[in-house]
C-alpha cells in the first residue's frame, strides 16, 4: 500500500484539517452574523466559547453523554449572551466594551471553574467515516466528518434562508438596519436584539463544544487561542452573509492547519511561523477589505462600527 | 375601502418636566381633508402628533374617533384605529426591497413568508394606487420622492385612514413635492384618507391644505380654513409679535476677483462610487454662489474635500489664486472658513465649554497662548464673551457645554467662530436647517454682510428657498455633476427643481 502522498498529502491534511478545524469557527461566526444582523457587535464570543468548552466537556466527563455536554455548552454560551444583551440593554453602554469584558469573564470563568477536568478524559463526540472508501489512510482521516461540522453547514443554509423568508429575519434585519423603522412598527428593538444575542451565544457555546469534544477533544487554558475573536472578524469578511461565512471558516480552517499538515509530512521547520498563518490571513483579510474612504458594503447600518 | 372616520383631538396637554410642551390644544379632523399644522420648530407639532399616535402619554385631553373616546396607550394601538404617520426621516429599512418593506408592517406577518402569495396581493394593491414604483429593488437604490411614494404606498396598504406626514417634502425637490401633496388631495378628495401635514411652508399649507392649526409655543394660535388666511397673517400668528429681523440688505456692484476656485474636483464616496465628478466652478469676492441639489449628490463629499476632512481623487483647488490643499495652516493663510452641516457631529465638541469651541480657529495664535505653549484661558474666555455678545450666542456663559444650547445658538456659534476673522472665502452647507425664523433671517444675514465685506460664499442648500433669497448665482448639483447655472436674475424655482430631478 502506497502511504506517501508528498505534496497531496500536505493538500489532502490541509483540507481535512479545515473541515475540522473549520466547525468552531463556522458557528461563532454564525452567532455572530445573527447578532450583529440585529445591529450589536458581541465581541466576547472568545469567552463565550472558551465557557462553551469548558461546560461542554466537564458535563460529558460527569454524565458521560457527550451531547448532554453540547446542549449545556450551547446553554452556557446563551447565558452569557443574556448577560450581554441585558447590559448592552441599559442606555449609553457601548457594546464593544461590554464585549471585551464578557470576553475576559468568560475566559477568567471557564479556566478557574475548569481548573479540575484538565486531568480527566471526558467521551469524544463520534464522527462518521465519509472516507471509508479510499485506500488511503490520509484520506480516510481527512474525511472523518463530525455531526456538528453537517449540522453547521444545514444551519448557515438555513440562516440565509430564513433571514430572507420569515417573519423573525425580516424583524432582526429591521432592527439592526433601521432603528427608528422597527419602533415605528411597534417591535421592541431591546427584545430582538436580545434574543439574537442570545441565540448568538448559544451558536457560539456549540462550537466551543466542539473544540473540547471532538477537535482537538481535550480540555484545557490554551484550547481556543483566538478563534473566537478571528471569528468575529471572519464576519465582515463575509459581509454578513451566512453562506459566505462557510466558505471563509473553510479558509481559515485550511491556514490553521497548514502548521500540523507540514508537520505530519515531516516539515517542522518554522513551524511555529506556520501556526500563526489564520492570524497572519486575519490581517491581511481585514487590511484587504476595508478602506478609509469607503463603508463596508452590506454593513448592517445601526452597528456601532458603521456610525 | 373604508372611509377615514372622524378624529377628534380634545384639550391635549403635555409637559415635559418644566417645559409645558403642549397646553390644551384642540383639533378636528375631517374625513378626506388636508389639514395642515403649521409652526416653528419647537411649537409643539411633534408633540401633538407623537401624542396621538401613541408615542407620548398626554397629561390631559383625549382623542375621539367617530364619536368614541380612545385611549391610545402604544403606536400599535393607534395603527389599530387607522393612525399611520410618515416622519421626515424614511423608516423604511435601506438594505430592503420595496416588496419587503411592504410586507414588514403587516399586522398579521406570517411566520414564514409565502413571497409569490404576498407579491400577487401587492400586485392588485399598487394597480389600485394612482402611482407606480419598482418593489424589486432595494429602497436605497431609489431616490428620495420614490421612497416618499413608497412610504405613503406602505400606510395605505397597511389599511391606515389618517396619515400625519412630518414635514413630507424637506427631501424633495419643488415638483416632487408638488406631485406628492397633489396626489395626497386627490386621495383625500376622494374620501380615502384624512392627511395632516405638519410643516412650517407656507406655500405648500396655501396650496393644498383645506384647514391650518397654527402653533407657537405649546398653543394653538390661530387656524382655520385656508381660502380665508393670507401669508402674512399666517407668519404672524407663526411667529407673534415678537421683532423679526431685517433681512440684511446685498451691496450691489460688481464682484471681485476670484476667491476659490475648483477645477475637475473628482471625489470618491463612503461607497466606493464617486461623489463628486469634474466639478469645476470659481467663487468671486463679494459673490454668493448657491449650490442647489436634494440631499445625497456629492454636496456633502464636496464640503469635506473643501474643509480637509476627505482626500480628491483628482482635480485642483485654488484660494486667492494660489494652490489650496486644505490643512490647518493653508486654512488659516488663505482665509478658508467652514459651516458645516449638522455641527454637532462635524466641527464641534459637544462636550467640550462655548468658549472651547469658539476658539478651534485660533486657540494656538499668540495671543491666545502663554508663551507659544500654554493655552491663556483668560485670552480665551475674554474672546469668547465678545463673540457671545455680538453674535447673540443665547448660553448659560462661556463655560456651558456646547451640547447644552440649542441648535440655533450652537449654530450662532459655528458661525461666530467662522466669521469672525474676515473670511476671504466661507463654504456654508445648509446653514438653516432646522432653525426657526428669527435665527434664520438672522443668520442669513450674516452671511450677506460677510459677503458685503468682500467673502466668497460658496452655499450649498437643500432648500431652494434660501438659495433664491441669498445666491448671486445658482447651480444645481445632480449625481456629483454640476447640470445648471443661472444668474440670480433669471432663476426659476421650477426649471432648477426639474434639473435637480434629472438631466431635463
Amino acid at each position: 500500500m502506497v502511504t506517501d502522498l508528498g505534496g497531496w498529502g500536505v493538500l489532502i491534511a490541509v483540507v481535512g484539517g479545515a473541515i475540522r478545524v473549520s466547525t468552531p469557527y463556522l458557528y461563532v461566526s454564525l452567532g455572530e452574523t445573527l447578532t450583529e444582523k440585529s445591529g450589536r457587535v458581541n465581541l466576547g464570543l472568545e469567552g463565550t466559547l472558551v465557557m462553551g468548552a469548558m461546560s461542554a466537556y466537564a458535563v460529558a466527563y460527569l454524565t458521560g453523554s457527550p451531547w448532554l455536554g453540547v446542549l449545556v455548552a450551547g446553554c452556557a454560551g446563551a447565558g452569557l449572551g443574556l448577560l450581554h444583551a441585558a447590559v448592552c440593554n441599559l442606555p449609553r453602554v457601548n457594546d464593544v466594551a461590554v464585549g471585551i469584558a464578557l470576553f475576559l469573564l468568560g475566559t477568567g470563568l471557564a479556566f478557574s471553574l475548569g481548573k479540575p477536568f484538565i486531568q480527566p478524559v471526558a467521551p469524544r463526540l463520534p464522527s462518521v467515516a465519509l472516507g471509508a472508501w479510499s485506500a488511503y489512510p490520509q484520506i480516510r482521516a481527512a474525511l472523518e466528518i463530525n455531526a456538528l461540522f453537517v449540522a453547521g453547514v444545514v444551519l448557515a443554509a438555513l440562516m440565509r434562508w430564513a433571514l430572507a423568508h420569515t417573519r423573525w429575519g425580516l424583524i432582526v434585519r429591521t432592527v439592526g438596519d433601521n432603528e427608528d423603522a422597527a419602533r415605528a412598527l411597534g417591535r421592541s428593538v431591546d427584545l430582538v436584539r436580545t434574543l439574537s444575542t442570545a441565540v448568538g451565544g448559544f451558536l457560539a457555546g456549540l462550537g466551543g463544544s466542539f473544540l473540547s469534544l471532538y477537535y482537538p477533544g481535550t480540555w484545557n487554558e490554551a484550547l481556543s487561542s483566538g478563534q473566537g475573536l478571528m471569528a468575529i472578524a471572519l464576519v465582515i469578511f463575509a459581509r454578513w452573509n451566512p453562506v459566505r461565512c462557510f466558505w471563509v471558516s473553510l479558509l481559515f480552517g485550511g491556514a490553521t492547519a497548514l502548521g500540523p499538515a507540514l508537520q505530519s509530512v515531516g516539515f517542522t521547520s518554522n513551524y511555529y511561523l506556520y501556526g500563526a498563518a489564520p492570524y497572519v490571513l486575519t490581517l491581511v483579510l481585514l487590511v484587504w477589505s476595508s478602506s478609509p474612504t469607503r463603508v463596508l458594503a452590506g454593513a448592517p447600518s445601526e452597528l456601532s462600527i458603521s456610525r | 375601502m373604508s372611509a377615514p372616520p372622524r378624529v377628534e383631538i380634545v384639550s391635549m396637554t403635555k409637559r415635559f418636566g418644566d417645559l409645558l410642551a403642549l397646553d390644551d390644544v384642540s383639533l378636528r379632523l375631517e374625513p378626506g381633508t388636508v389639514h395642515a399644522i403649521l409652526g416653528e420648530n419647537g411649537a409643539g407639532k411633534s408633540t401633538l402628533v407623537k401624542c396621538v399616535m401613541g408615542y407620548h402619554r398626554p397629561d390631559a385631553g383625549r382623542v375621539v374617533v367617530d364619536g368614541r373616546a380612545q385611549a391610545i396607550t402604544s403606536p400599535r394601538r393607534a395603527h389599530q384605529l387607522g393612525f399611520g404617520m410618515v416622519y421626515q426621516h424614511f423608516t423604511l429599512v435601506p438594505s430592503m426591497t420595496g416588496a419587503e418593506n411592504l410586507v414588514l408592517g403587516a399586522a398579521g406577518l406570517p411566520a414564514i413568508i409565502d413571497w409569490d402569495a404576498e407579491r400577487a396581493t401587492i400586485e392588485r394593491f399598487q394597480r389600485r394606487m394612482p402611482f407606480q414604483i419598482d418593489l424589486d429593488r432595494p429602497v436605497s437604490a431609489l431616490a428620495a420622492g420614490e421612497k416618499q411614494k413608497l412610504e405613503l404606498l406602505k400606510q395605505l396598504f397597511l389599511g391606515r385612514r389618517i396619515l400625519v406626514l412630518d414635514e413630507p417634502t424637506t427631501v424633495l425637490t419643488p415638483d416632487e413635492a408638488d406631485q406628492i401633496l397633489g396626489v395626497l388631495g386627490e386621495m383625500a378628495r376622494e374620501n380615502l384618507l384624512t392627511v395632516v401635514i405638519i410643516t412650517h411652508k407656507l406655500r405648500e399649507v396655501l396650496a393644498f391644505a383645506r384647514e391650518v392649526t397654527v402653533l407657537r409655543g405649546g398653543r394653538r394660535v390661530g387656524g382655520g380654513r385656508a381660502q380665508d388666511l393670507d401669508r402674512d397673517s399666517l407668519v404672524r400668528m407663526m411667529i407673534g409679535t415678537a421683532d423679526i429681523p431685517e433681512p440684511a440688505a446685498r451691496d450691489v456692484g460688481p464682484p471681485g476677483s476670484v476667491a476659490l476656485g475648483i477645477e475637475a474636483l473628482r471625489v470618491v464616496g463612503d461607497t466606493g462610487i464617486t461623489a463628486v465628478r469634474d466639478v469645476t466652478l470659481e467663487v468671486r469676492a463679494r459673490e454668493i454662489v448657491g449650490v442647489a441639489g436634494v440631499s445625497g449628490n456629492g454636496q456633502r463629499e464636496l464640503v469635506e474635500v473643501l474643509a480637509g476632512q476627505r482626500q480628491p481623487e483628482s482635480g485642483v483647488i485654488r484660494a486667492g489664486g494660489a494652490r489650496y490643499r486644505p490643512t490647518r495652516g493653508a486654512m488659516r493663510r488663505h482665509k478658508v472658513f467652514v459651516v458645516m452641516e449638522e455641527p454637532l457631529r462635524n466641527t464641534c465638541v459637544p462636550g467640550m465649554s462655548v468658549a472651547e469651541n469658539l476658539a478651534f480657529r485660533n486657540f494656538d495664535e499668540p495671543r491666545n497662548t502663554v508663551g507659544g505653549v500654554l493655552l491663556s484661558r483668560r485670552a480665551i474666555r475674554r474672546q469668547a464673551l465678545e463673540r457671545i455678545d455680538r453674535y447673540r450666542i443665547r448660553t448659560e456663559g462661556p463655560d456651558a457645554r456646547l451640547e447644552t444650547l440649542s441648535g440655533g445658538n450652537v449654530q450662532r456659534t459655528v458661525l461666530a467662530r467662522e466669521l469672525s476673522e474676515d473670511p476671504a472665502v466661507l463654504i456654508a452647507q445648509n446653514p438653516c436647517a432646522g432653525l426657526d425664523w428669527a435665527a434664520t433671517t438672522e443668520i442669513r444675514s450674516r452671511i450677506v454682510t460677510a459677503r458685503n465685506a468682500g467673502a466668497g460664499v460658496l452655499l450649498l442648500s437643500e432648500d431652494l428657498d434660501e438659495l433664491l433669497e441669498l445666491a448671486d448665482r445658482i447651480m444645481v448639483m445632480l449625481e456629483g455633476r454640476l447640470v445648471y447655472e443661472t444668474p440670480r436674475e433669471t432663476a426659476d424655482a421650477h426649471i432648477i427643481g426639474r434639473y435637480m430631478a434629472s438631466h431635463a
